[in-house]
Formats: structure tokens, C-alpha cells, sequence
């Protein structure tokens, strides 16, 4: 470390996950001299992700990835269930076109695929150093940072600037005040299970072939009346099922996210999928889905950016966050190697450059369009609990042949709906939820 | 229903001995102001307990997910720190 200590690098990346990964890749791709961080002892072994990876986001750091990343399965069927407490009311899109190349849509293991990014970092001439902590910032007498201290003896490690991808809880950046520290409103805590099951069974539950996946997103009455959602997710040989839900309403009422967990995987529409599986690994990880309002005030500053997690970049209601992570990394490694061109230093007025590619991308452009989403769903639980039980409480009774006449069934379906929401109500849900997503 | 210790059973960690890497800033906030414990249930590794008026924390099973940290928002009576590097939990899928 000594020798480090001595050494100036052009940027430090904090964290090796899909920001810092794509932060540092860009960056030494370009020839710049990056020294990236990771506390894990390798990368991935701290991080956690349902998890989809969306191709897009990845093509455009690495445009063949496919070669040689541990992909798990090509997402070919979506599925989104609305949960009552015995059934579900699903729609499926299965498309043979994602059997065409370029796979649009891929489940992965992060723990490996994170382990492969690392490998293309280091080959792009990154300097990686797992097992080691950043414990706060290094800055000028003028509040400009300059570099990291890490957790060892002469810690001091100095750059032209440090990219921050340390992830949801972003210590490095809250405890430096450059952003507030996250609330249990603005944060879904996320629980899951690595469930292993034969890949044959796999294939003949989920109506799959080759390495054909599936995806299924679950809301309504698994969540207890609280926002959030779960999940399935095929991978080669295992299933990753995991519920989460905002950490205010798992405080307010009370959840064991174990438990949430365990009934999501007893419910009789889950719990055939994995019967016979055997779970090898539990991980729990908090998700910053507050949105565009609770994204920190500023996104950079003098020497300094944050990126993905760190930054509050997941968009909850498309379950889209490692793209928008990877993307943002991208883009700050773009602006500090256009910069680094021009021959101007990394300072805040500079840097503005990087919050106008992100608002110029689809990471603030998604994160404006639902700006309203968790504040309605947080004011408006029917969207989570009632529409799920009215719409399944519906569908149990138009489907049930028991010798009453249709319209008598319309007739009450129309009357649960009114009852429960009032016909205003049912109006005033119809604009909110539109009002919310425009 | 698996209980939560058979669910960490199936990780890997490498714990840091003695040396736990989330303290409670002062136990008698958490044994008297405190009226919700929220730690206690929310935290998915139940590092958490409250038994007989008195708060409890083992940090062996830790998933450094940082609900603890974030839950506490009212008495911001956890010092939260990740473990040293290289310790901690192992994610071999993640």
C-alpha cells in the first residue's frame, strides 16, 4: 500500500458493482489511470440483485459481452401476477422474437457475473484492490476532494477525482455530507432466496427450453397491504424468489422480512414452482426506490460524482436498477474523460456535464416520469391491496360455474368494485394512477 | 416455515471474532426512550432481540443490508460500519 500512497491516480472508483464496474472500465478503456476499491473479497461478494440484467445498458460498455459473460437464462416470458391470498390473476407476454440475437433480457447471478466485470475492468488496465474498506473522503483546504483514506496503516490515496459507487448506503458519501442519509421512506427493504432445483425440472414447470427463462413480478395481497412486490426469476439451475417492501410500512406494521418470505414461498400459486428445491443462500439488501424526489440534492461536486445506488438511481415501478447504474457510471466516466481531453480540472462547475447526460438519458427521464409513483402508493394503498383482491375476488367469480346467470355475476362484480372504492373513487383512482405514471 | 437461522445456516461468512462491526451507541435508548424496537423485527438476519426490557445484538449473521442503520431514524442510536474488509458475509450467489 505504501507504494499506492505514494501514487496519484487520474480517478478512484468506490465499489465494484454494475456502476463502479462501468465507471472504471470506460475509464481505462480511455487510458486513464484508475484505481478502483472494493471492500468485498472479491467483487460480488457483497452485492445482491434479484437478479435481470438488462442487455441494453451493458451493450453499450461492452458491446459482446454475450461472449463470455455467466449469463443464466434469455428472458423469453413476462409474467405479472396480482396476489390474493389463495390465487392470482396473471397476464403472461411470451415472445419468440426474445429467442433472436441479441438477447434483450438475461437473469444472472451476481456474485459471478459481477466477478466477470471485474475481470474486463482489470484487463482494460484498471488497477482492482478487493478487500479494502474507503472510510472517508480526503479533501482540500477549499472542500475539494483529492482523493480516499482507507482502513490501513498511511490509508492516504490521492486522485483528480472519486467516483462514488459504495452502493444504497453510501457511508463514504453521507458521512462526507455530500448527501443526506437515506429514510425508511425511501428505501424497500428486499429479501430473497437462492432456491436450486434439476434444470430439467425447471425447464418442465416454467414451459422452458435450452436456456430459455422466465420472469414473474407478484403484487397485491404477499405484501400484506404494504408497497412492494415479489419476485421469481429462473436462472439455469436455481429459482431466485424474493419479496420487498417499502422499510417505513415493514417498521409501521411490524413484518419479519423472513416470514414475508416464507409466505410468499407457501402461497399456493409460488409454492409448487419450488417445491422439491433446496435453498443454498439468503440475502437481504435495501433498494433505494424513492425516486426522483428523494434523489440526493446534488449528484456532484468538486472532484467528486455519484453514481448508481449511491446516487438513488433504481426506477421501482419498471424493477429497473443495475441498468440505470451501469449507465450512470458510464456517463460520469464519459464527462471526466472529456474533461480529462479538454484539459480542465473535475470541478463542480465542469462536472454539471454529467447531470446534463443524465437528464439527456433515460435514467432521469424514467425517474421524472414516475416522480409521483411512491408518494401515490404511499397515499393510496388501494392500489396494492384492494384493486389485487377486487380483481382476483372477480375473476373467482366470473370463472366459477354454479348455476347463477351472468348478469347477476356482473351485477355483483360491478357491486364489489363500487363498494369498496365508490364510483368517484373508482374514477379519481383511474386519474391518480395515470396522473402518477404520465 | 424455515426459520430464519436455518436460512443463514446456508450462507458463508468469514466472522470477525470480537469484533462486531455494528455497536448500540448507548443501550438505555434502546431499553427506555425506545417504544418500537423496530430493529428487532425488521432486521432479515434477527440480529436483533429485546427480552426482558433489554436490548441484544449479535452481528455474526449479518447481511450488511443497513436496515438497522435506517430503520433507528428517530434515535439514530446505531453505529453502523461495515465489517473490516475481507470479513463479514460472503455472497456466493448474491
Amino acid at each position: 500500500m505504501t507504494q499506492q500512497a505514494k501514487e496519484k491516480f487520474d480517478v478512484i472508483v468506490v465499489g465494484a458493482g454494475p456502476a463502479g464496474n462501468a465507471a472504471a472500465y470506460t475509464l481505462a478503456k480511455a487510458g486513464k489511470k484508475v484505481l478502483q476499491l472494493e471492500r468485498g473479497e472479491y467483487p460480488g461478494s457483497k452485492n445482491v440483485q434479484g437478479a435481470i440484467l438488462y442487455a441494453n445498458a451493458l451493450e453499450k460498455i461492452i458491446p459482446d459481452f454475450r461472449d463470455s459473460a455467466p449469463l443464466e437464462r434469455h428472458v423469453v416470458e413476462q409474467r405479472m401476477w396480482l396476489m390474493e391470498k389463495d390465487s392470482h390473476l396473471g397476464t403472461h407476454f411470451r415472445s419468440d422474437q426474445y429467442n433472436q440475437q441479441p438477447g434483450n433480457r438475461y437473469s444472472i447471478i451476481r456474485a459471478r457475473f459481477d466477478k466477470w466485470f471485474s475481470d474486463q475492468v482489470q484487463k482494460a488496465g484498471a488497477l482492482v484492490v478487493c478487500e479494502m474498506t474507503v472510510t472517508e473522503l480526503l479533501r482540500d483546504g477549499s472542500g475539494r476532494v483529492i482523493g480516499v483514506n482507507v482502513d490501513r496503516e498511511n490509508g492516504q490515496i490521492y486522485a483528480d477525482a472519486v467516483v462514488l459507487a459504495d452502493g444504497v448506503n453510501s457511508l463514504v458519501a453521507s458521512r462526507a455530507g455530500l448527501r443526506q442519509d437515506i429514510k425508511p421512506g425511501a428505501v424497500a427493504l428486499a429479501v430473497k432466496e437462492v432456491i436450486f432445483l434439476p434444470k430439467d425440472t425447471i425447464e418442465a414447470r416454467f414451459n422452458l427450453k435450452g436456456s430459455e427463462g422466465v420472469v414473474i413480478e407478484m403484487l397485491g395481497a404477499i405484501t400484506e397491504g404494504m408497497v412492494g412486490t415479489g419476485f421469481l426469476y429462473t436462472n439455469k439451475d436455481s429459482v431466485s424468489v424474493g419479496i420487498g417492501c417499502m422499510l417505513s410500512d415493514m417498521k409501521a406494521q411490524r413484518t419479519t422480512p423472513a416470514e414475508l418470505l416464507e409466505k410468499l414461498k407457501a402461497h399456493p400459486s409460488v409454492a409448487p414452482l419450488i417445491a422439491g428445491g433446496e435453498t443454498r443462500e439468503y440475502a437481504a439488501h435495501l433498494i433505494p426506490e424513492g425516486g426522483y424526489d428523494a434523489l440526493p440534492p446534488q449528484l456532484y461536486g468538486d472532484g467528486w460524482l455519484l453514481v448508481g445506488d449511491s446516487a438513488g438511481f433504481v426506477n421501482a415501478v419498471h424493477r429497473e436498477g443495475s441498468n440505470l447504474a451501469m449507465t450512470s457510471g458510464r456517463l460520469a466516466a464519459e464527462t471526466l474523460i472529456e474533461l480529462s481531453a479538454a484539459g480542465q480540472p473535475a470541478s463542480a462547475a465542469n462536472l454539471a456535464r454529467y447531470k446534463q447526460k443524465l437528464d439527456d438519458s433515460f435514467v432521469m427521464k424514467d425517474l421524472k416520469k414516475y416522480r409521483k409513483v411512491p408518494e401515490t402508493l404511499d397515499r393510496q394503498r388501494q392500489f396494492v391491496s384492494d384493486y389485487p383482491a377486487l380483481f382476483n375476488q372477480a375473476a373467482y367469480n366470473f370463472f366459477s360455474v354454479d348455476g347463477r346467470d351472468k348478469q347477476s355475476k356482473e351485477k355483483e362484480i360491478i357491486g364489489a368494485f363500487r363498494e369498496r372504492r365508490s364510483l368517484l373513487g373508482l374514477l379519481g383512482d383511474a386519474y391518480r394512477l395515470w396522473r402518477a405514471t404520465r | 416455515m424455515m426459520k430464519v437461522e436455518e436460512k443463514l445456516y446456508q450462507n458463508r461468512y468469514r466472522v470477525d471474532a470480537d469484533r462486531p462491526h455494528i455497536r448500540i451507541k448507548d443501550e438505555s435508548v434502546c431499553n427506555e426512550r425506545c417504544q418500537t424496537q423496530s430493529c428487532t423485527v425488521c432486521c432479515p438476519a434477527g440480529c436483533w432481540s429485546f427480552e426482558d426490557g433489554k436490548i441484544g445484538l449479535i452481528t455474526d449473521g449479518c447481511l450488511e443490508c443497513g436496515t438497522c442503520r435506517v430503520v433507528c431514524d428517530q434515535h439514530k442510536n446505531v453505529d453502523w460500519n461495515y465489517p473490516r474488509a475481507g470479513f463479514g458475509i460472503l455472497f456466493k450467489f448474491g
